[in-house]
């Protein structure tokens, strides 16, 4: 069994958005919808996390910061896109700077849509994401077991 | 028998032969020979003494006593010649007025009544003693063979004439003065080598001749007259009053439980070991004497000469205790060690905080003096040992980092473990050794801090308990600082001189070894010591279990960092910069799409500990329980002697 | 001897699982005081379990080493105060033990951790004096510094044993206050907080990931656990009475703590050393008192 499931860890980013989804995501943490329950924590750090929301569209400027953090965040992990703009630019998508959805610099796995997307379905999109935790962390699992048996193999 | 007076004089032949000596080889060979002979020597009388059994070896010197004494007192009288005739030809008026005084105080004083005061054993060996000749010999000359290292780059820096013959030679004077010093019982000879080893500080103080330097050399000097006269009034008031000049004497009044008969001498006398000491008020020359050349500042302000001050106040220790001359020792000694510590925490400069750090030590040292028991003086002797061996490691790696790196300065150095990874290394032990357990300084002062306690002096329990705080503090921000990993930097150990980097090795290890031994020395030299001076059967201050543990917990240390350290087989990753890391851990893109270095800065809480608060708080706290102090003596010698 | 032996063994296995179930109620009691239900019980056992899952990585190769260090030394304390040993001795190797975590923190050269690293350092300085005027009026009370003689309680004048509290009621009202600090609870979560993401990122734990990160979380149920049994100390006197009092006191001083935490916004680092240093004094007056008893 994984605890990863168990006690997940986010950290969120809002990249070129209106912060609609921005203000929803920390309404999640609210009594009203209180997502402590699960064991979710808003760690704001990508070394300690293990689901990355994103809220709002990427652009030129922010795309290396989104690609760092998401690169900082130890395996396993999992992104959620949440809101139109973060899944594929929304209003901004014209824009000059505006690059598009999350997907264009990162993988998602979970899109969670909505302009701006309700708590609900942040929350749903969240636990979806959650699935997900589990099979990559026993893909990084069956992984490694491979790995020790070639090397078992080879010496 | 008699290798002490081979030592001293050995010592002052070769600094002789160092003054006429010009050649760089031929004194490199010559140092570094006579540092070995004077520390194989020292070794041999340690173990020549102790195997003995004896509790002191007693020279009477009957034959040479009037020869020695008279030639001393000429020596003494051309250099106090020399003394007024500098203090006037640089304007210094203070220093001229003090020799003029204390000189002709002290002809005077030898040729009438002095002349007729029996001395039974003008030379005393005991432990403590044998502890200091130990130092001197090991770590001083230690430092000498650094110094024929450090001293060839420092006349690459300066452009001045060269004047390293001369520094040797003082090099060398010094230690041949402290020799004399700790086995003097006679006071009067050990005043002789007091004043010879200010005048080798002053020297050494002024060795660029700039004008900081000059100044700040006359400051020490001037300070330590003060100290100096104050010597000359306590022998006087010994020898008008109770017709005596050994210190044995004084001592066993003390250890009679008559410390209080003899409280005016021991008044004036600890005052000069304060001065010698750098306690507040008098401790502003210790850190001017910091624009010394490094070796010097190891030499005479950390390891030995400043140690000679604490070693007269713990040889006092049996006359002090609950008496007035006790309570200004604890006092002052305390006031020094809190407000020190304080300072040091606004300290960037590497020199100025280990100045810093030894006044406040020498603080505890002084407390510990005062408070005058058993365990009190155990904890000095050991704080002795451990703060000798400890500081001048820190201050000869400051010295060889500030030639390598081009700074003396805390913030220089976040980038020490990638460009001098061994130095580094040795001077995170240095620092550790400092303050932390389980290293010897830490459980040192744990047995001051129950002496503290049992004294029943709740003022001295609080300034144990917030200057701890703050020595730990200073400590761990250098600690920190110098562990800092940034990448990118290129290694140039390798430009280190071999005699450096050795003397730092002898040096950890030294420090190491000792904290490791240290139930032994306690039970085979310190405890003997106490038992013999107090005439009780003491022990040791703190419980065997606990200094045994201590050790094991050292020895645990060094395994896990021997095994583990440095070694992981993880992946590395970069650090985190609110994700926006170049990708050399050192520099982000700025908001305006602009590479920017980070920074990073330790505290310093300029507004809580600013040194200049500090020294005023110390300074007047001090100055005014000295002076009632003093005062109160000198009425009652002015009561008692009014007929004389 | 084996007395000892079982209390260490005890304390070594019990206290992680006692620890967790701490940090667990009082996150429960956290979202409760504000209108929330909480996550499970054993919440702090899932978050160190799934750090034990995650990838494994460090920003360099002397990090690990000395959080490592930490750990060890931490538990070494607590070995050592539920041992029954000398109390200096303990304070003093808890020293050692935040030693390596700021020094970890440190050489990491990582901006965030070096200034939660200076941040831990400054609470270092302000609650060190009141944890060894803790120790000193244990010593004056007891005539001893060692926790085995201490947990007796003291023979007063009277003839009959007493506990602590009342002769010690400023020293415990000091300890409590730097408790706090020692909690890491607000106003004093300066250093390293989940909350103060917004100024300090994980301050100094930022870069600790994985299993590091774990370690740290672990050794501080052992270090809240021992901490607690200061507390205790001020109420125990040898008989069951006494333990039952004890344990009951240290219940309400985590209680206690979890409602000021909620209570209390995160305050300067000013405050901290401040007031910490006031309350000590405080406590000295206590020590005065004790001498004259």
């Amino acid at each position: 069994m994984s605890y990863v499931t168990k006690s997940p860890w986010v950290i969120h980013y809002d990249g070129s958005s209106c912060n609609g989804c921005d203000i929803e995501v920390l309404a999640c943490l609210t009594p009203m919808y209180d997502v402590e329950r699960f064991g979710i924590i808003n760690t704001g750090n990508p070394k300690h996390a293990d689901i990355f929301l994103v809220t709002g569209s990427v652009n030129e400027q922010n795309k290396t910061v989104v690609k760092q953090i998401y690169d900082q965040m130890p395996n396993p992990k999992v992104v959620v896109a949440i809101g139109i703009c973060a899944n594929n630019g929304g209003i901004f998508r014209e824009c000059y700077n505006v690059m598009g959805g999350v997907d264009t610099v990162i993988p998602v796995d979970v899109y969670v849509p909505g302009c701006a997307a309700r708590p609900e379905a942040i929350i749903d999109g969240v636990v979806k994401g959650l699935g997900v935790l589990a099979e990559k962390r026993a893909a990084m699992e069956a992984k490694a077991t491979v790995e020790e048996i070639t090397e078992k193999e080879e010496a | 028998m008699s290798t002490i007076f081979i030592l001293i004089a050995f010592a002052f032949v070769v600094a002789v032969a160092l003054l006429v000596l010009k050649a760089d080889a031929a004194r490199d060979i010559l140092v570094k020979a006579s540092a070995l002979i004077i520390a194989v020597l020292s070794i041999w009388l340690a173990v020549d003494f102790f195997g003995s059994g004896e509790d002191q070896w007693v020279y009477a010197m009957e034959g040479t006593h009037t020869l020695i004494s008279n030639a001393m007192l000429v020596i003494e009288t051309v250099l106090s010649v020399i003394v007024i005739y500098l203090g006037i030809k640089y304007k210094k008026y203070l220093a001229s007025v003090f020799a003029l005084i204390q000189a002709p105080t002290m002809i005077w004083f030898e040729l009438t009544k002095g002349h007729h005061i029996h001395v039974a054993n003008n030379i005393v060996i005991d432990r403590l003693s044998v502890i200091m000749i130990l130092i001197v010999g090991i770590v001083g000359s230690l430092i000498t063979v650094y110094a024929t290292a450090y001293m060839k780059d420092f006349q690459h820096h300066f452009h001045g004439p060269d004047r390293r013959p001369f520094f040797f030679f003082l090099m060398f004077i010094f230690l041949s003065a402290m020799f004399g010093l700790v086995v003097s019982n006679n006071i009067v000879w050990m005043f002789f080598f007091w004043e010879i080893t200010t005048l080798c500080s002053f020297f050494l103080i002024g060795y660029t001749k700039t004008e900081e330097a000059i100044n700040n050399s006359f400051r020490q000097l001037i300070l330590n007259l003060i100290g100096g006269l104050s010597f000359v009034v306590g022998i006087l008031t010994l020898g008008i009053f109770y017709e005596t000049l050994e210190l044995s004497t004084l001592i066993a009044y003390g250890t009679a439980g008559m410390g209080a008969l003899v409280v005016i001498p021991t008044i004036f006398l600890v005052i000069a070991g304060m001065t010698k000491a750098a306690q507040m008020p008098f401790h502003s020359w210790l850190l001017g004497a910091m624009v010394a050349p490094t070796p010097t500042s190891a030499l005479l302000h950390s390891s030995t000469m400043v140690k000679a001050g604490v070693f007269l106040i713990i040889k006092l220790a049996p006359c002090l205790g609950m008496n007035m001359a006790g309570m200004m020792t604890m006092l002052v000694g305390g006031i020094t060690f809190l407000l020190a510590s304080f300072a040091a925490i606004s300290q960037s400069n590497g020199k100025r905080l280990l100045a810093f750090s030894t006044i406040a030590n020498l603080g505890l040292i002084v407390i510990c003096g005062g408070i005058g028991t058993e365990a009190a003086v155990w904890a000095g002797i050991m704080l002795i040992i451990f703060h000798s061996i400890t500081k001048s490691l820190m201050f000869l790696c400051v010295g060889t980092t500030e030639h390598q790196i081009g700074s003396r300065d805390i913030e220089d150095m976040d980038a020490m473990f990638a460009k001098l990874p061994r130095l580094a290394t040795f001077m995170m032990v240095g620092i550790i050794g400092m303050f932390c357990a389980p290293m010897g300084m830490l459980v040192s002062k744990w047995a001051a801090m129950t002496a503290m306690i049992d004294s029943g002096n709740f003022i001295l329990v609080a300034i144990i308990c917030f200057g701890s705080a703050a020595t730990a503090f200073y400590w761990t921000k250098w600690l920190g600082k110098l562990s800092a990993i940034v990448p990118g930097r290129e290694n140039i150990e390798k430009n280190v001189p071999k005699e450096e980097t050795l003397v730092h090795s002898m040096l950890v290890l030294m420090a190491i070894a000792v904290c490791l031994v240290f139930p032994l020395v306690s039970k085979a030299i310190v405890i003997p010591y106490i038992s013999a001076i107090f005439g009780t059967s003491a022990v040791a201050a703190l419980s065997s279990n606990n200094m045994i543990i201590m050790c094991i917990m050292l020895a645990v240390v060094l395994i896990l960092v021997l095994l583990f350290y440095g070694k992981t087989n993880k992946k590395v990753v970069d650090i985190y910069m609110a994700g926006a890391n170049m990708g050399d851990n050192l520099t982000y893109m700025g908001s305006m799409q602009t590479p920017m270095e980070q920074n990073l800065r330790n505290w310093y809480m300029e507004s809580y500990f600013g040194e200049k608060k500090m020294d005023l708080i110390g300074v007047f706290a001090t100055t005014a329980i000295i002076c009632t102090v003093v005062a109160i003596a000198v009425g009652t010698i002015l009561g008692v002697g009014g007929g004389f | 001897m084996i007395k000892m032996i079982i209390a260490v063994l005890a304390y070594l296995i019990l206290a992680p699982v006692v620890g967790g179930v701490l940090a667990g109620l009082d996150r429960i009691i956290s979202a409760r005081m504000q209108r929330k239900v909480g996550p499970p019980l054993f919440q702090p056992f899932y978050d160190v379990l799934k750090l034990m899952e995650k990838e494994r990585i460090t920003v360099n190769n002397a990090m690990d080493f000395y959080v490592g260090c930490f750990f060890l030394f931490v538990i070494v304390t607590g070995c050592f105060f539920f041992a029954g040993m000398d109390l200096l001795l303990v304070i003093f190797t808890l020293t050692l033990a935040s030693v390596f975590l700021i020094v970890a923190a440190f050489s990491t050269g990582s901006a965030y951790p070096q200034l939660g690293a200076e941040r831990e350092l400054l609470q270092m300085m302000a609650y060190e004096p009141m944890v060894l005027i803790t120790a000193v009026g244990f010593y004056l009370f007891n005539g001893s510094f060692n926790v085995s003689s201490i947990v007796n309680g003291s023979v007063l004048a009277d003839g009959n044993v007493h506990m602590a509290f009342p002769y010690m009621i400023g020293i415990f009202v000091g300890f409590l206050y730097i408790l706090t600090i020692k909690f890491r609870k607000s106003p004093f979560d300066l250093s390293m907080s989940h909350h103060a993401h917004q100024e300090l990122v994980a301050g100094l734990k930022t870069e600790f990931s994985g299993k590091t990160l774990a370690l740290v979380e672990i050794a501080h149920w052992y270090e809240n656990v021992f901490l607690l049994g200061f507390v205790f100390l001020f109420f125990a006197n040898g008989t069951i009475l006494g333990y039952v009092i004890g344990i009951v006191a240290c219940l309400i001083t985590y209680f206690f703590e979890t409602f000021i935490d909620n209570n209390f916004a995160r305050m300067k680092w000013n405050v901290a050393i401040n007031t910490a240093w006031v309350v000590a004094l405080i406590g000295m007056v206590n020590i005065i008192v004790l001498y004259y008893l």
